[in-house]
């Protein structure tokens, strides 16, 4: 389009403005047509529209000058028209943006894998702790924690659990070294449950009490794919006057199917813990197959989750050497706890618990 | 343990149930049957029990029995086992017992004239026999056969000695200062005064209660035997069996509380087992007590119990009508208790004034139940019996908030800083090894050791969350994961084997090439300044006047060990250490092998949660143009970015909004020790279009005040 000839123009009248203008409008428009990417535009305004060297304003400056004086006016509107014509195309171009043709170039490959940040994962034991603590927040627990190093006092004797008690047994005991020497009841051990949390709270709290303790705990024990000597419990208590057995198994029954889902069933078994009476194991009805009996649940239909009970009496006894208020002939309540780690084994299909202390990127990247 | 139910329905022949549902039925109230075995045509099935360490009662056919009895409402006949007559003895066997707190009761049966050897089958058609067999207990010889039987039919523990090696009596005591006992199992033991023993009158005889004696053992020549069942104190027994590394069946069961009054039945029973191969018995059996023993078990004083408190305690049933004093009475006369009916209007006890609708029963308890004390005890008893899972399930009341831990929402903060930076959380282990004890503890010394640690490696309580992470960056690298990012919020400990503090603290370790990469992005290595950036955020969090990060001459010896003395940074906020920082020192990466630059570091979190968590305070965005100006600085190596940072702070113009490094960088053409920084500033007004001749002396200012810093613009 570049250094087209200005033709001359010697008549005047409507046929020959109508000829010339049509035929300066069709280049303009044949100009615009052809116009690729914005560098074109740009140059297609200079060519048509610049102020010192643009078409239009050669054209009309040669044609109005050879044009006679009653003509000039004519012209004048004729060329104010092209204008308009020619802005009209700009516009229209600079709107419609690079040709397809230019886009194409710019082409890349939206199949290569997006490029990530990577998100941090929470660990799977923590949100766990988290799941289990807002199932009880929603019941009106709060959350409490203490030591993980414990007396002999606070982790046995409170609980009910005699010096040289065989229940003590069942509770291979993690200890400080040096301890020998020193009154039982003050000797230092790592906490094999989070239980001694009870009495500390209620030795700084009157009752009413509902807590949730979650924590680490350490025991003595080997390590296999479902045990190790580090730990996680969240046990609960719960203090007021009027708590009964069926309270206790209303909250946990509720609490399960908060947890794994309101189709769960829960079931209620005897057992012994020192720090109870009367004591349960509770199962929730299995829930990989529902109850019909898979591997999962050795095709039982149940899987043992918990251990709970009344607040037995000598605790009571315990606390209300502080709190006077715990006198378990007017004030009742229940605890309960549950392994974290199993929990968290079954909701995310761990198969060894090793995992969950190892660190392996490979391993924790799942739970983001 | 294992129980037969062809055992069980010989005791119980009105049991109607099959295997399976006596299973499910024992099972939920307790008496957990953890597998059962079908042993065949006629010969019941084998359950496989899982019964928890209260119930020591329950543990052995009878016990069993009696739970099903109870369960179902069935008579259970009393265990009696009639004896020929005795031949009269010249002078009755001498028992005495000297350890009065510690043994309870003694019974002794002389028979003479046995023949040891195979037990002849006698028993209600041969039940030795077929029970064993079904058992797989192996038969040894009648003694021993007739010791076992007892125990599996009753659980009381008996013992038979060759009488004709006792000399003179028995006396129960404690062993003697260097005493000597060679037990059965064969091993040379040396007493402790401590030890309960049962002794005649020249040597001891056997640990009571624990195990017996070599020299006074049954053997083939044996004829005349003596037969023990007694009843011993369970922490004398513990003492014994503990110190001697001993764990019997008969250990166990007294350390649990035997029957007191079963030593004569299990008595008879030995005896005629053992007298079905021949021989008489010579003298009545001897039976001596303790009264003081007795008073606590066999005739302990009866306890109150209120059906309003069973009902407190327990609460809703499914049933309507609740349990009433007919279910208790039932459950607790077929469990062996005698329960006498108080009457209403007086009080029984000061414990419970009778109200109206209520019952109040004094309970005599049974003497195999040394679990049952207490009210408590039989209000379970009535609830196990009942059945768990007939009560209803309700939900109490409650009126009071929820309180949150005072630093629960800083803890999340520091959580979420992490994981949005790209660090996954990590649980690490709660100990470390005394050496990474004495490199990692922020107080040295104050590290305190385990009694009995799982390993050497866990010797001790970790001091510093350092050498868990490292441990767990090790692992990654040594699995072939390259690129890792990890932080743990654990418990540190310090202090003395008297008194341990614990303190939250937050480790964080990075190697490999930063995530953010691709085949349009080349990788980039982590470096001190990528977590510089998560420490920053992190305290970001907290309201703190003053935040730093500073550094010590190496030689001042303050640096952590583990940390490159010039790649690592203390973090000070308010003027107090909250951690440190860095490059893992090359040392120690080669003692981890570690070849790739570890960055590390832990920050105490109980310092950062004594402040404020930020709180958000929107200002407004000012809708003037801002104006951006970059100044090429030439600085010596000995000016480091914190002084032209503190200069700029101190000019205090309230227009100069922003300022940062663009670019940090060595050229050659400057002079030797001098370094280039491209620094921009960002300036803008909230209230109107900055002229030019402002900017003129801002920028004037700026430029004095890094010159004073020790930076001259570059030519």
């Amino acid at each position: 389009m570049m250094n087209e000839e200005i033709p001359n123009l010697t008549a005047f009248d409507e046929a020959a403005l109508d000829e010339a203008f049509g035929t300066l409008e069709r280049q303009a428009r044949g100009d615009a047509a052809a116009l690729n990417g914005e560098a074109a535009v740009e140059a297609y305004r200079l060519h048509w529209l610049g102020r010192k060297q643009g078409r239009l304003t050669e054209v009309s400056g040669r044609w109005l000058k050879a044009a006679p004086a009653e003509a000039k006016k004519a012209l004048g509107l004729r060329f104010n028209a092209l204008k308009a014509v020619v802005e009209g195309l700009l516009d229209e171009a600079l709107g419609a943006g690079p040709s397809d043709a230019s886009l194409a170039a710019e082409a890349i490959d939206i199949t290569l894998p997006g490029t990530r940040r990577l998100t941090g994962a929470e660990h799977p034991i923590s949100r766990t702790l988290n799941e289990i603590t807002q199932v009880f927040a929603a019941l009106g627990y709060s959350v409490g924690v203490g030591p993980e190093v414990e007396t002999d006092y606070y982790n046995f004797e409170c609980m009910n659990f005699p010096p040289g008690h065989p229940a003590r047994d069942t509770q291979d005991t993690l200890v400080v070294a040096g301890q020998e020497r020193r009154p039982l009841r003050d000797r230092l051990l790592l906490r094999t449950h989070t239980s001694p949390v009870q009495m500390r709270t209620m030795e700084t709290q009157p009752p009413p009490v509902r807590i949730v303790i979650p924590g680490k705990v350490h025991r003595n024990d080997a390590a296999d794919a479902t045990h190790s000597p580090i730990f996680h419990q969240v046990e609960g208590l719960c203090v007021d006057t009027n708590i009964t057995f069926s309270d206790l198994k209303g909250t946990l029954d509720h609490a399960m199917k908060a947890l794994f889902g309101s189709a769960v069933k829960t079931r209620f078994f005897p057992s012994f813990f020192p720090f109870t009476e009367p004591s349960a194991d509770v199962q929730i009805s299995c829930i990989f197959c529902g109850g019909k009996g898979c591997r999962k649940c050795k095709q039982s239909g149940w899987i043992e989750l918990l251990g709970c009970g009344m607040v037995d009496p000598a605790v009571f006894a315990f606390a209300a050497e502080k709190q006077p208020a715990y006198d378990p002939k007017k004030i009742s309540g229940f605890a309960f706890g549950m392994g974290v780690e199993r929990i968290a084994m079954m909701k995310y299909g761990v198969s060894e618990i090793g995992q969950f202390y190892a660190g392996d990127m490979r391993f924790l990247g799942q739970f983001a | 343990m294992k129980i037969l139910t062809k055992w069980l329905r010989a005791y119980l022949p009105g049991l109607a149930v099959d295997d399976a549902r006596l299973a499910e039925d024992l099972t939920l109230r307790g008496i957990a049957v953890e597998g059962i075995y079908d042993l065949g045509p006629g010969n019941g099935s084998l359950f496989e029990m899982d019964i928890t360490t209260n119930r020591v009662d329950a543990m052995n056919h009878y016990g069993v029995a009696r739970e099903a009895a109870a369960i179902y409402g069935l008579a259970l006949p009393g265990l009696d086992f009639a004896l020929p007559e005795a031949r009269q003895a010249a002078e009755p066997f001498s028992v005495r017992i000297e350890a009065e707190g510690e043994c309870g009761r003694f019974t002794a049966r002389v028979l003479r004239g046995i023949a040891i050897g195979d037990s002849r089958d006698w028993f209600a058609g041969a039940e030795v026999a077929t029970y064993f067999a079904l058992l797989e207990q192996k038969r040894i010889s009648n003694a021993v056969d007739a010791s076992n039987f007892a125990w599996l039919a009753m659980g009381q523990p008996t013992h038979a000695f060759d009488l004709d090696k006792i000399e003179g009596g028995i006396v129960v005591r404690r062993a003697r200062k260097g005493e000597r006992l060679k037990t059965l199992d064969g091993v040379e033991r040396m007493l402790d005064p401590e030890d309960l023993i049962v002794a005649d009158h020249a040597k001891p005889l056997g640990l009571a209660g624990v195990m017996g004696g070599w020299d006074t053992m049954i053997t083939p020549e044996t004829t005349n035997v003596l037969v023990e069942a007694a009843w011993f104190e369970p922490m004398a027994v513990r003492g014994t069996a503990r110190r001697h590394g001993l764990h019997t069946d008969a250990s166990h069961r007294f350390e649990r509380g035997a029957d007191f009054n079963a030593g004569p039945v299990a008595s008879a029973l030995v005896s005629r087992i053992l007298l079905a191969n021949g021989g008489w018995i010579e003298g009545e059996l001897v039976d001596v007590r303790v009264a003081a023993m007795e008073v606590r078990t066999a005739s302990r004083k009866p306890v109150a119990l209120a059906l309003s408190e069973v009902r407190r305690i327990l609460g809703t049933t499914v049933d309507e009508d609740g349990i009433g004093a007919a279910t208790v009475e039932d459950v607790l006369k077929a469990l062996g208790c005698k329960l006498v009916s108080q009457q209403v209007g007086k009080s029984a006890s000061q414990l419970h004034p009778i109200a109206v609708d209520d019952a109040v029963w004094l309970v005599t308890l049974p003497s195999w139940r040394l679990d049952l004390e207490r009210e408590i005890d039989l209000i379970e008893e009535v609830a196990r019996v009942y059945g768990y899972n007939r009560f209803a399930n309700t939900l109490p009341a409650f009126g009071e908030g929820l309180r949150a831990l005072p630093w629960a929402e800083s803890e999340a903060a520091v959580r979420r800083t992490f994981l949005a930076a790209g660090f996954h959380e990590a649980i690490g282990s709660t100990f470390c090894s005394a050496a990474e004890a004495a490199l990692t503890a922020p107080q040295p010394g104050l590290v305190v050791p385990l009694g009995n640690p799982l390993s050497e490696e866990a010797g001790v309580l970790r001091p510093s969350l350092a050498p868990g992470m490292l441990g767990m960056i090790e692992g990654n690298l040594h699995r072939d994961v390259s690129d890792v990012r990890l932080f743990e919020l654990g418990t540190v400990f310090s202090g003395t084997t008297d008194k341990v503090d614990e303190r939250p603290a937050v480790a964080f370790g990075a190697v490999g090439s930063l995530p953010e990469q691709g085949p349009l992005h080349p990788a980039r290595m982590v470096d001190f300044h990528d977590v510089k950036g998560v420490v920053e955020q992190v305290l970001a969090r907290f309201q703190a006047r003053a935040v730093y990060f500073d550094q010590f001459p190496a030689e001042a010896g303050l640096t952590p060990e583990w940390l490159h003395p010039y790649r690592a940074a203390r973090v000070a906020v308010e003027g107090a250490t909250v951690g440190w920082f860095g490059q893992l020192h090359p040392r120690e990466a080669t003692r981890h092998k570690l070849k790739e630059p570890v960055l590390v570091g832990e920050l105490y979190l109980d310092r950062l949660y004594k402040l404020p968590l930020r709180k958000p305070i929107a200002r407004e965005i000012s809708r003037f143009q801002p104006v951006r100006r970059d100044f090429s600085l030439v600085l010596d190596e000995s000016v480091g970015w914190e002084k032209i940072d503190h200069a700029l702070a101190g000019l205090q113009i309230p227009e100069l909004v922003d300022w940062r490094v663009r670019e940090v960088f060595r050229d050659p053409r400057l002079g030797a020790g001098e370094y280039s920084l491209l620094l921009g500033t960002t300036f803008q007004a909230v209230d109107r279009t900055l002229r030019e001749e402002e900017l003129q002396s801002f920028q004037t200012r700026v430029v004095e005040a890094v010159g004073k810093a020790g930076a001259r613009l570059r030519s």
